[in-house]
Protein backbone atom coordinates (compact mmCIF):
# COMPACT_ATOMS: atom_id res chain seq x y z
CA UNK A 1 0.00 0.00 0.00
CA UNK A 2 3.03 1.89 0.64
CA UNK A 3 4.25 2.97 -2.83
CA UNK A 4 5.72 5.90 -2.11
CA UNK A 5 8.43 5.55 -0.20
CA UNK A 6 10.72 8.33 0.52
CA UNK A 7 13.90 9.07 1.78
CA UNK A 8 13.50 9.33 5.15
CA UNK A 9 15.44 7.35 7.70
CA UNK A 10 13.94 3.40 7.64
CA UNK A 11 13.07 3.64 11.17
CA UNK A 12 10.83 6.46 10.59
CA UNK A 13 9.51 5.15 7.60
CA UNK A 14 8.92 1.31 9.56
CA UNK A 15 6.81 3.40 12.73
CA UNK A 16 5.00 5.29 10.28
CA UNK A 17 3.91 2.21 8.55
CA UNK A 18 2.97 0.14 11.63
CA UNK A 19 1.00 3.41 12.70
CA UNK A 20 -0.98 3.35 9.63
CA UNK A 21 -1.41 -0.30 9.81
CA UNK A 22 -2.54 -0.32 13.02
CA UNK A 23 -4.96 2.67 12.32
CA UNK A 24 -6.68 0.91 9.34
CA UNK A 25 -6.64 -2.72 11.43
CA UNK A 26 -8.72 -0.77 13.86
CA UNK A 27 -11.11 1.25 11.38
CA UNK A 28 -11.61 -2.53 9.87
CA UNK A 29 -12.81 -4.12 13.07
CA UNK A 30 -14.99 -0.95 13.62
CA UNK A 31 -18.33 -2.06 11.97
CA UNK A 32 -19.83 1.20 12.67
CA UNK A 33 -16.68 3.45 11.96
CA UNK A 34 -17.57 6.79 12.80
CA UNK A 35 -16.98 9.87 10.02
CA UNK A 36 -14.21 11.07 12.30
CA UNK A 37 -12.16 7.98 13.00
CA UNK A 38 -12.22 7.78 9.16
CA UNK A 39 -11.14 11.19 8.62
CA UNK A 40 -8.43 10.86 10.92
CA UNK A 41 -6.95 7.82 9.60
CA UNK A 42 -7.55 9.34 6.06
CA UNK A 43 -5.28 12.59 7.31
CA UNK A 44 -2.58 10.43 8.94
CA UNK A 45 -2.30 7.94 6.49
CA UNK A 46 -2.38 10.96 3.42
CA UNK A 47 -0.23 8.80 1.65
CA UNK A 48 -2.46 5.92 1.35
CA UNK A 49 -5.52 5.53 -1.25
CA UNK A 50 -9.00 5.94 0.05
CA UNK A 51 -9.65 2.46 1.68
CA UNK A 52 -12.52 0.93 0.62
CA UNK A 53 -14.38 0.83 4.11
CA UNK A 54 -13.87 4.56 4.16
CA UNK A 55 -15.73 5.26 0.87
CA UNK A 56 -19.18 4.35 2.06
CA UNK A 57 -18.34 6.86 4.48
CA UNK A 58 -16.89 10.16 2.44
CA UNK A 59 -20.33 11.39 1.91
CA UNK A 60 -20.91 12.05 6.00
CA UNK A 61 -17.20 12.88 6.13
CA UNK A 62 -17.84 15.53 3.96
CA UNK A 63 -20.34 16.92 6.26
CA UNK A 64 -17.68 17.24 8.49
CA UNK A 65 -15.09 18.69 7.00
CA UNK A 66 -18.28 21.61 5.90
CA UNK A 67 -18.73 22.29 9.63
CA UNK A 68 -15.21 22.31 10.25
CA UNK A 69 -14.61 24.79 7.77
CA UNK A 70 -17.55 26.76 9.11
CA UNK A 71 -15.96 26.93 12.59
CA UNK A 72 -12.65 27.84 10.90
CA UNK A 73 -14.50 30.66 9.12
CA UNK A 74 -15.67 32.55 12.70
CA UNK A 75 -12.28 32.07 13.63
CA UNK A 76 -10.86 33.86 11.03
CA UNK A 77 -13.36 36.36 11.09
CA UNK A 78 -12.74 37.55 14.78
CA UNK A 79 -9.13 37.43 13.73
CA UNK A 80 -10.20 39.98 11.30
CA UNK A 81 -11.94 42.18 13.46
CA UNK A 82 -8.65 41.76 15.77
CA UNK A 83 -6.64 43.23 12.60
CA UNK A 84 -9.20 46.13 12.44
CA UNK A 85 -9.04 46.98 16.03
CA UNK A 86 -5.17 46.94 15.49
CA UNK A 87 -5.01 49.04 12.51
CA UNK A 88 -6.32 52.05 14.04
CA UNK A 89 -3.16 53.64 15.26
CA UNK A 90 -0.49 51.77 13.49
CA UNK A 91 3.02 52.58 15.09
CA UNK A 92 4.12 51.76 11.43
CA UNK A 93 3.77 55.67 11.43
CA UNK A 94 6.79 56.28 13.81
CA UNK A 95 8.98 54.18 11.29
CA UNK A 96 7.56 56.27 8.74
CA UNK A 97 8.41 59.41 10.93
CA UNK A 98 12.04 58.14 11.46
CA UNK A 99 12.25 57.20 7.57
CA UNK A 100 11.55 60.57 6.46
CA UNK A 101 13.82 62.28 8.51
CA UNK A 102 16.68 60.06 7.21
CA UNK A 103 15.94 60.69 3.71
CA UNK A 104 15.61 64.25 3.97
CA UNK A 105 18.84 64.65 5.92
CA UNK A 106 22.79 64.83 4.48
CA UNK A 107 24.73 61.25 4.85
CA UNK A 108 27.33 59.55 4.60
CA UNK A 109 30.72 60.89 3.58
CA UNK A 110 29.50 62.81 0.64
CA UNK A 111 27.03 64.25 2.74
CA UNK A 112 24.27 63.49 0.27
CA UNK A 113 20.49 63.29 1.31
CA UNK A 114 18.46 60.75 -0.92
CA UNK A 115 16.75 63.53 -2.26
CA UNK A 116 18.93 63.21 -4.90
CA UNK A 117 18.30 58.95 -5.14
CA UNK A 118 16.24 57.86 -8.57
CA UNK A 119 13.82 55.07 -7.42
CA UNK A 120 12.77 55.31 -10.77
CA UNK A 121 10.45 58.20 -11.61
CA UNK A 122 13.35 60.81 -11.29
CA UNK A 123 15.75 62.17 -8.69
CA UNK A 124 13.98 62.12 -4.80
CA UNK A 125 10.74 61.27 -5.96
CA UNK A 126 9.18 59.24 -4.19
CA UNK A 127 5.46 59.33 -4.78
CA UNK A 128 3.93 56.31 -6.82
CA UNK A 129 7.90 54.92 -6.92
CA UNK A 130 7.47 51.65 -4.42
CA UNK A 131 4.54 50.69 -6.73
CA UNK A 132 6.36 50.47 -9.69
CA UNK A 133 9.71 48.91 -8.04
CA UNK A 134 11.36 46.04 -8.96
CA UNK A 135 12.76 48.18 -12.69
CA UNK A 136 15.65 47.76 -14.39
CA UNK A 137 18.00 51.22 -13.56
CA UNK A 138 20.55 51.52 -16.45
CA UNK A 139 22.72 53.35 -14.03
CA UNK A 140 23.08 50.27 -12.27
CA UNK A 141 23.17 47.96 -14.63
CA UNK A 142 20.75 45.54 -12.64
CA UNK A 143 17.12 44.98 -11.75
CA UNK A 144 16.41 46.28 -8.15
CA UNK A 145 13.60 46.65 -5.62
CA UNK A 146 13.61 49.06 -3.24
CA UNK A 147 15.79 48.05 -0.59
CA UNK A 148 18.73 47.41 -3.01
CA UNK A 149 18.17 50.11 -4.70
CA UNK A 150 18.13 52.50 -1.28
CA UNK A 151 21.62 50.45 -0.96
CA UNK A 152 23.17 51.32 -3.98
CA UNK A 153 22.26 55.41 -3.90
CA UNK A 154 23.83 55.00 -0.11
CA UNK A 155 27.20 53.81 -1.69
CA UNK A 156 27.05 55.87 -4.94
CA UNK A 157 25.94 58.76 -4.03
CA UNK A 158 26.38 58.94 -0.05
CA UNK A 159 29.83 57.18 -0.63
CA UNK A 160 29.35 54.76 2.06
CA UNK A 161 31.05 51.82 2.18
CA UNK A 162 28.76 48.77 0.64
CA UNK A 163 29.35 46.65 3.99
CA UNK A 164 28.24 49.89 6.05
CA UNK A 165 25.28 50.13 4.13
CA UNK A 166 23.92 46.61 4.36
CA UNK A 167 25.47 46.05 8.16
CA UNK A 168 21.71 46.16 10.36
CA UNK A 169 19.11 45.36 7.29
CA UNK A 170 16.63 44.18 9.92
CA UNK A 171 15.99 45.73 13.52
CA UNK A 172 15.47 43.36 16.71
CA UNK A 173 12.72 45.62 17.76
CA UNK A 174 14.47 47.86 20.36
CA UNK A 175 17.87 48.76 20.54
CA UNK A 176 19.18 47.04 17.31
CA UNK A 177 17.32 49.81 14.62
CA UNK A 178 17.40 49.67 10.95
CA UNK A 179 17.71 52.64 9.10
CA UNK A 180 16.65 50.24 5.70
CA UNK A 181 13.25 49.61 7.22
CA UNK A 182 12.38 53.21 8.48
CA UNK A 183 13.26 54.63 5.11
CA UNK A 184 11.30 51.65 3.25
CA UNK A 185 8.63 52.24 5.91
CA UNK A 186 8.65 56.34 4.68
CA UNK A 187 9.30 55.13 0.59
CA UNK A 188 6.23 52.79 0.63
CA UNK A 189 3.84 54.81 2.02
CA UNK A 190 4.38 57.85 -0.06
CA UNK A 191 2.34 55.16 -2.79
CA UNK A 192 -0.15 54.43 -0.18
CA UNK A 193 -3.42 53.61 -2.92
CA UNK A 194 -1.39 53.66 -5.92
CA UNK A 195 -1.99 50.61 -8.19
CA UNK A 196 1.13 47.95 -8.63
CA UNK A 197 2.35 48.49 -12.22
CA UNK A 198 5.62 46.46 -12.80
CA UNK A 199 5.79 45.92 -16.41
CA UNK A 200 7.35 43.64 -17.48
CA UNK A 201 9.40 45.70 -20.77
CA UNK A 202 13.24 45.17 -20.60
CA UNK A 203 15.18 42.02 -21.31
CA UNK A 204 16.27 42.38 -18.21
CA UNK A 205 13.28 42.46 -15.91
CA UNK A 206 11.42 39.76 -17.94
CA UNK A 207 14.96 37.69 -17.01
CA UNK A 208 14.56 38.23 -13.19
CA UNK A 209 10.69 37.47 -13.27
CA UNK A 210 11.42 33.84 -14.87
CA UNK A 211 14.48 33.68 -12.60
CA UNK A 212 11.52 34.44 -9.74
CA UNK A 213 9.47 31.91 -11.16
CA UNK A 214 11.88 29.30 -10.86
CA UNK A 215 12.70 30.10 -7.50
CA UNK A 216 9.09 30.44 -6.42
CA UNK A 217 8.68 26.51 -7.17
CA UNK A 218 12.35 25.58 -6.70
CA UNK A 219 12.28 22.14 -4.29
CA UNK A 220 15.84 22.13 -1.78
CA UNK A 221 16.66 22.20 1.58
CA UNK A 222 16.76 19.33 3.87
CA UNK A 223 12.97 19.27 4.07
CA UNK A 224 12.60 19.60 0.29
CA UNK A 225 10.19 22.99 0.56
CA UNK A 226 9.54 25.12 -2.44
CA UNK A 227 7.93 28.69 -1.54
CA UNK A 228 5.36 26.54 -3.42
CA UNK A 229 4.43 23.94 -0.83
CA UNK A 230 3.11 26.38 1.15
CA UNK A 231 2.00 29.44 -1.04
CA UNK A 232 0.02 27.25 -3.69
CA UNK A 233 -3.33 25.87 -2.26
CA UNK A 234 -5.92 27.69 -1.04
CA UNK A 235 -6.91 27.57 2.64
CA UNK A 236 -3.79 26.59 4.20
CA UNK A 237 -2.68 27.65 7.40
CA UNK A 238 0.27 27.91 9.98
CA UNK A 239 -1.48 27.83 13.29
CA UNK A 240 -3.93 31.09 12.84
CA UNK A 241 -2.17 32.52 10.32
CA UNK A 242 -3.59 32.07 6.83
CA UNK A 243 -1.25 31.47 3.97
CA UNK A 244 -1.92 33.20 0.87
CA UNK A 245 -2.14 31.15 -2.59
CA UNK A 246 0.29 33.40 -4.03
CA UNK A 247 -0.13 31.16 -7.54
CA UNK A 248 -3.16 33.26 -7.92
CA UNK A 249 -3.30 36.94 -8.77
CA UNK A 250 -5.07 37.40 -5.94
CA UNK A 251 -3.72 36.16 -3.56
CA UNK A 252 -0.18 37.37 -4.89
CA UNK A 253 -2.33 41.04 -4.83
CA UNK A 254 -3.55 40.25 -1.26
CA UNK A 255 -0.12 39.27 0.25
CA UNK A 256 2.12 41.91 -1.92
CA UNK A 257 0.52 44.90 -0.91
CA UNK A 258 0.69 44.11 2.31
CA UNK A 259 4.20 44.16 2.87
CA UNK A 260 6.07 46.58 4.61
CA UNK A 261 3.79 45.91 7.96
CA UNK A 262 4.34 46.13 11.48
CA UNK A 263 4.41 43.16 13.47
CA UNK A 264 2.98 43.39 16.89
CA UNK A 265 4.93 40.24 17.84
CA UNK A 266 8.09 41.25 17.15
CA UNK A 267 7.35 45.58 18.09
CA UNK A 268 8.87 45.85 14.65
CA UNK A 269 8.22 46.87 11.32
CA UNK A 270 9.33 44.37 8.77
CA UNK A 271 10.06 44.59 4.81
CA UNK A 272 9.41 42.39 2.20
CA UNK A 273 13.10 41.55 1.99
CA UNK A 274 12.44 40.42 5.64
CA UNK A 275 9.61 38.24 4.88
CA UNK A 276 11.41 36.24 2.22
CA UNK A 277 14.36 36.05 4.08
CA UNK A 278 12.51 34.78 7.28
CA UNK A 279 10.79 32.00 4.83
CA UNK A 280 14.15 31.04 3.78
CA UNK A 281 15.09 30.66 7.37
CA UNK A 282 11.71 28.59 7.78
CA UNK A 283 12.30 26.02 4.31
CA UNK A 284 15.81 25.03 5.85
CA UNK A 285 16.97 27.49 2.77
CA UNK A 286 20.87 28.91 2.67
CA UNK A 287 20.57 32.41 4.02
CA UNK A 288 19.16 34.94 1.83
CA UNK A 289 21.80 37.46 1.26
CA UNK A 290 20.13 40.76 1.38
CA UNK A 291 19.51 42.46 -1.65
CA UNK A 292 21.08 39.62 -4.11
CA UNK A 293 19.45 38.60 -7.43
CA UNK A 294 17.26 35.95 -5.59
CA UNK A 295 15.71 37.96 -3.45
CA UNK A 296 15.02 40.56 -6.09
CA UNK A 297 13.89 37.82 -8.34
CA UNK A 298 11.41 36.43 -5.89
CA UNK A 299 10.50 40.24 -5.50
CA UNK A 300 9.54 40.66 -8.82
CA UNK A 301 8.24 37.63 -9.74
CA UNK A 302 5.34 38.79 -7.06
CA UNK A 303 5.47 42.28 -7.69
CA UNK A 304 4.24 41.87 -11.10
CA UNK A 305 2.04 38.98 -10.56
CA UNK A 306 0.41 41.68 -7.55
CA UNK A 307 0.14 44.27 -10.87
CA UNK A 308 -3.84 46.23 -10.49
CA UNK A 309 -4.23 46.06 -6.61
CA UNK A 310 -3.48 49.17 -4.72
CA UNK A 311 -0.61 49.55 -2.09
CA UNK A 312 -1.77 49.13 1.24
CA UNK A 313 1.38 49.38 3.06
CA UNK A 314 3.10 49.79 5.59
CA UNK A 315 0.33 47.66 7.40
CA UNK A 316 -0.08 45.81 10.24
CA UNK A 317 0.19 42.29 11.46
CA UNK A 318 -0.05 40.35 14.01
CA UNK B 1 16.60 61.31 23.21
CA UNK B 2 13.33 59.44 22.97
CA UNK B 3 11.47 59.60 19.59
CA UNK B 4 8.57 61.84 19.20
CA UNK B 5 5.73 61.29 19.31
CA UNK B 6 2.51 61.05 16.34
CA UNK B 7 -0.55 62.94 17.83
CA UNK B 8 -3.50 63.58 15.51
CA UNK B 9 -6.18 66.31 16.39
CA UNK B 10 -9.35 66.72 14.99
CA UNK B 11 -12.40 68.25 16.31
CA UNK B 12 -15.70 67.41 15.19
CA UNK B 13 -19.23 68.93 17.23
CA UNK B 14 -18.20 70.00 20.48
CA UNK B 15 -15.43 67.46 21.08
CA UNK B 16 -11.89 67.31 20.20
CA UNK B 17 -10.52 63.59 19.28
CA UNK B 18 -6.89 63.92 19.92
CA UNK B 19 -4.94 60.11 18.95
CA UNK B 20 -1.61 59.69 19.86
CA UNK B 21 1.91 57.18 18.59
CA UNK B 22 4.62 56.76 21.16
CA UNK B 23 7.54 55.27 20.52
CA UNK B 24 8.55 53.37 23.91
CA UNK B 25 9.99 49.57 24.32
CA UNK B 26 7.13 49.68 27.47
CA UNK B 27 9.54 46.37 29.04
CA UNK B 28 7.50 44.65 31.58
CA UNK B 29 10.19 43.26 33.89
CA UNK B 30 9.05 39.82 33.57
CA UNK B 31 11.15 38.94 30.63
CA UNK B 32 14.77 37.36 30.19
CA UNK B 33 17.53 38.15 28.22
CA UNK B 34 19.06 35.01 26.47
CA UNK B 35 21.51 34.98 28.97
CA UNK B 36 18.91 34.47 31.27
CA UNK B 37 19.30 37.83 33.33
CA UNK B 38 15.59 40.01 34.00
CA UNK B 39 15.07 42.32 31.67
CA UNK B 40 14.67 45.94 34.00
CA UNK B 41 11.42 47.13 33.39
CA UNK B 42 11.00 50.32 31.39
CA UNK B 43 7.75 52.06 30.59
CA UNK B 44 6.10 55.14 30.53
CA UNK B 45 4.35 55.62 34.24
CA UNK B 46 2.26 59.11 33.03
CA UNK B 47 0.65 60.71 30.55
CA UNK B 48 -0.34 64.54 30.48
CA UNK B 49 -2.32 66.23 28.25
CA UNK B 50 -3.12 69.82 28.32
CA UNK B 51 -4.72 72.12 26.30
CA UNK B 52 -4.25 75.77 26.67
CA UNK B 53 -2.39 75.52 29.66
CA UNK B 54 -5.04 73.21 31.11
CA UNK B 55 -4.91 70.05 31.73
CA UNK B 56 -7.50 68.10 30.11
CA UNK B 57 -5.93 64.27 30.32
CA UNK B 58 -4.03 62.43 32.72
CA UNK B 59 -3.11 58.84 32.63
CA UNK B 60 -1.26 56.54 35.00
CA UNK B 61 0.26 53.62 32.70
CA UNK B 62 2.01 50.29 34.28
CA UNK B 63 3.94 47.38 32.27
CA UNK B 64 0.34 46.20 31.02
CA UNK B 65 0.20 48.98 27.95
CA UNK B 66 1.89 47.47 24.86
CA UNK B 67 5.16 48.80 23.26
CA UNK B 68 4.74 51.60 21.07
CA UNK B 69 1.64 52.57 22.46
CA UNK B 70 -1.43 54.08 21.10
CA UNK B 71 -4.02 56.62 23.26
CA UNK B 72 -6.83 57.72 21.80
CA UNK B 73 -8.95 60.24 23.96
CA UNK B 74 -12.01 62.75 23.78
CA UNK B 75 -12.48 66.03 25.56
CA UNK B 76 -15.15 68.69 25.62
CA UNK B 77 -14.41 72.00 23.47
CA UNK B 78 -11.17 72.82 21.79
CA UNK B 79 -10.70 75.06 18.67
CA UNK B 80 -9.48 74.81 15.62
CA UNK B 81 -6.01 75.89 14.96
CA UNK B 82 -5.38 75.95 18.35
CA UNK B 83 -2.24 72.98 20.13
CA UNK B 84 -2.88 70.45 22.28
CA UNK B 85 0.01 68.90 24.28
CA UNK B 86 1.27 65.66 25.28
CA UNK B 87 3.79 64.55 27.90
CA UNK B 88 4.88 61.17 29.03
CA UNK B 89 7.79 60.60 31.73
CA UNK B 90 8.43 57.00 32.07
CA UNK B 91 10.10 55.32 35.23
CA UNK B 92 13.80 56.32 34.30
CA UNK B 93 12.67 59.69 34.80
CA UNK B 94 13.08 60.15 30.52
CA UNK B 95 10.36 62.79 29.08
CA UNK B 96 8.91 63.79 25.78
CA UNK B 97 6.49 66.20 24.83
CA UNK B 98 4.87 67.05 21.76
CA UNK B 99 1.65 69.01 20.46
CA UNK B 100 -0.30 68.91 17.64
CA UNK B 101 -2.66 71.78 15.71
CA UNK B 102 -6.23 70.97 16.00
CA UNK B 103 -7.56 70.31 12.31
Amino acid sequence: MLAEVDSREPAFEERENARHEFLIRAMNAATTASSAACLHVRHRARRLRPHRHCASLLASAFAAVASLALAQGSTVDEIAKYRDALAEGNPAELWEARGEALWKQPRGPKQVSFERCDLGLGAGVVHGAYAQLPRYFPDADRVQDLESRLVWCMVTQQGLNAADAVKTPFGDGSARRSELEALTAYVVAQSRGAKMNVPLDTPRIREMYALGEKMFYFRGGTHDFSCATCHSEEGKRIRLQDLPNLSTTAGAQKAYTTWPAYRVSQGELRTFEWRLNDCFRQQRFPELVYGSDTAIALTTYLAHNANGAEVQAPSIKR
Amino acid sequence: MPDPMKIRATQAGDSTEVRVLMSHEMETGQRKDPQGKTIPAWFIQNVTATYNDKVVMQAQWGTAIAKNPYLAFKFKGGAKGEKVQITWTDNHGEKRTDEATIA
